[in-house]
């Protein structure tokens, strides 16, 4: 299937010299070597890309709160695939191979498609400042690159039967070392209704601070969906699906009295194990910020919900 | 001639002298130094620079510190154990110290949820003691821990009396099996550390059983006798 992807002048298409990291290669490859006890063939090794992305910056969804230091966003981590621990991913994720990559476009759609990492970053790109509300009652402030998700959605054109949208995040089973000690079951699976997909708060992101993504912010290709808690926001996307049926995400499935579908933000909705009635802003050591209802974006979002009982779509 | 006024109770035995040349007095302030080396740690972080403790300071305080209690609740059950199976007596006047230790780093542990997650929201705290497993038994350990800790002198062991004494602080065992429990249900997926502390404790826990099911020197000697 041909792709057909909007034409875009020529000024706003990114750099595409994408070049090579050389020191993160090689710190990348020391901790291979140090993780297999010399044993490392180099194979396992891949680079790590960085690129500028310079996007404008969309003032119409800019949070006014300051924002989370860099290094604290790209080294403070849940991504299961490199390790438990929120330093594991930084600290690992260096091999992930993010050329070449595509993200199958298939399901319920008129247009099922590849598209090649290199398409999404010739799309229009912007930059968006939202609040990142992990279930574990932190938050961040993160300046992310990319576009509206519902701009790919309407060129696949999901079909009457596209009721959900189901995400894949890659395996890769030489790179990610996470995979070997199997908590949560991969790959890891998450899901948004249509409407959800479509609305325009909701971001398949490339980068953050202005370049492409860190490999363990989720490089190359994430989702981040600001109204919900942040494991929804799926990272390194292969697969994207769209089913009439609603998608059994891979944190419902390792614990479903704690982890919904919908997963919304909401003060009034305690996690069993904990409240989420407040936040801890990071790096602040006090809890001290007020939980919004949808994060913040209740404006725009509330309204998919209505008639909902929140306490049981939780 | 001259008696002396009669006592209420028997006075207190005098001080030993301090002996300097013993390994033990001398390796004290050491222990002490070394038990406190991460709280200090963690106290000149906060002051001087937060971020160096990670992007989330108050997690990584609370992990520390809630470990710490862990590690010293078992430490100090390990004393026992070292002492039958070295011989090594000495090793028992470290216990006071250990256990004590434990107690501080527990104290640190619950007035980091009370600043730090609860932002002093004491009808929340309460929720919370009564509504969540995991901080129904933490909190209980560290309720149990404080008499403890208050009768840890040698006034009190006089004054309760040996046996009485011994038999309260058999609290610990509960006290330890509360803590692992209590880390053991925080935890979201990845239990590895968990069951690492419940094996080490079920060890500790197990040499004594396996000890009370031997026949003691005593029943031995009589056998023999016999």
């Amino acid at each position: 299937m041909p792709i057909r992807l909007p034409k875009i002048p020529g000024s706003q298409i990114t750099p595409r010299e994408v070049f090579m990291d050389r020191r993160r290669f090689m710190q990348g490859a020391t901790a291979v070597a140090a993780g297999l006890g010399g044993l490392a063939t180099g194979e396992a090794v891949a680079e790590q890309v960085s690129a500028k992305l310079d996007a404008p910056r969309n003032s119409a969804f800019v949070v006014k709160d300051e924002l989370t230091p860099k290094k604290l966003a790209t080294t403070y981590n849940n991504f299961y695939e490199f390790g438990t621990g929120k330093g594991d991913p930084a600290e690992n994720a260096g091999p992930l191979k993010v050329r070449p990559w595509t993200v199958e476009i298939t399901g319920a759609v008129e247009e099922p498609m590849t598209v090649g990492i290199e398409d999404l970053l010739k799309m229009q790109l912007e930059e968006r400042v939202y609040r990142f509300r992990c279930v574990e009652a932190w938050s961040m402030v993160v300046p992310w690159v990319g576009f509206e998700l519902n701009k790919l959605v309407s060129m696949v054109g999901p079909t009457s039967k596209a009721k959900y949208v189901k995400f894949y995040t890659a395996v890769q089973k030489d790179t990610m070392t996470g995979l070997r000690m199997p908590f949560i079951d991969f790959p890891y699976v998450e899901g948004l209704r249509i409407d959800e997909a479509m609305n325009p708060l909701t971001m398949l992101t490339l980068g953050l601070y202005g370049e492409t993504l860190p490999n363990q912010n989720g490089a190359p290709v994430r989702l981040i969906v600001p109204w919900k808690y942040g494991f929804k926001s799926v990272k390194s996307i292969v697969r994207i699906e769209f089913t009439d049926e609603q998608p059994k995400t891979t944190w419902m499935l390792a614990g479903p009295t704690e982890y919904g579908f919908y997963s919304n933000v909401n003060p009034a909705v305690d996690h069993p194990r904990w409240s989420q009635k407040r936040e801890r802003v990071l790096p602040g050591l006090f809890a001290s910020r007020a939980t919004e209802p949808f994060n913040g974006y209740a404006e725009q979002v509330a309204s998919l919900y209505s008639g909902m009982d929140l306490k049981t779509y939780f | 001639m001259n008696t002396a006024a009669p006592l209420a109770r028997p006075a207190a035995r005098p001080a030993r002298p301090v002996d300097w040349r013993d390994p033990v007095t001398l390796a004290k302030p050491v222990v002490f130094a070394a038990c406190l080396w991460p709280f200090a740690r963690l106290a000149f972080a906060v002051v001087n620079d937060p971020v160096s403790l990670g992007a989330n300071p108050a997690e990584t305080i609370e992990h520390v510190t809630g470990d710490w209690c862990l590690q010293f609740l078992l430490i100090t059950l390990a004393v026992t154990p070292l002492r039958r199976l070295t011989g090594w007596n000495g090793v028992i006047r470290f216990r006071r110290m250990l256990g004590l230790f434990a107690f501080f780093y527990g104290v640190m542990h619950l007035a980091c949820y009370v600043a730090f997650d609860q932002y002093f929201d004491w009808p929340a705290i309460l929720k919370d003691i009564v509504k969540r497993p995991f901080i129904t038994v933490g909190f209980a350990a560290l309720v149990l821990m404080a008499p403890l800790a208050v009768t840890s002198t040698k006034g009190w062991i006089r004054r309760m009396g040996a046996q009485a004494w011994n038999r309260l602080h058999k609290l610990i065992y509960p006290v330890a099996i509360l803590g692992v429990v209590h880390y053991w249900w925080l935890v979201k997926r990845d239990i590895t550390w968990p069951v690492i502390y419940a094996a080490v404790l079920a060890v500790l826990l197990g040499w004594r059983l396996w000890r009370r099911s031997q026949p003691s020197a005593r029943q031995k000697a009589a056998a023999r006798a016999g």
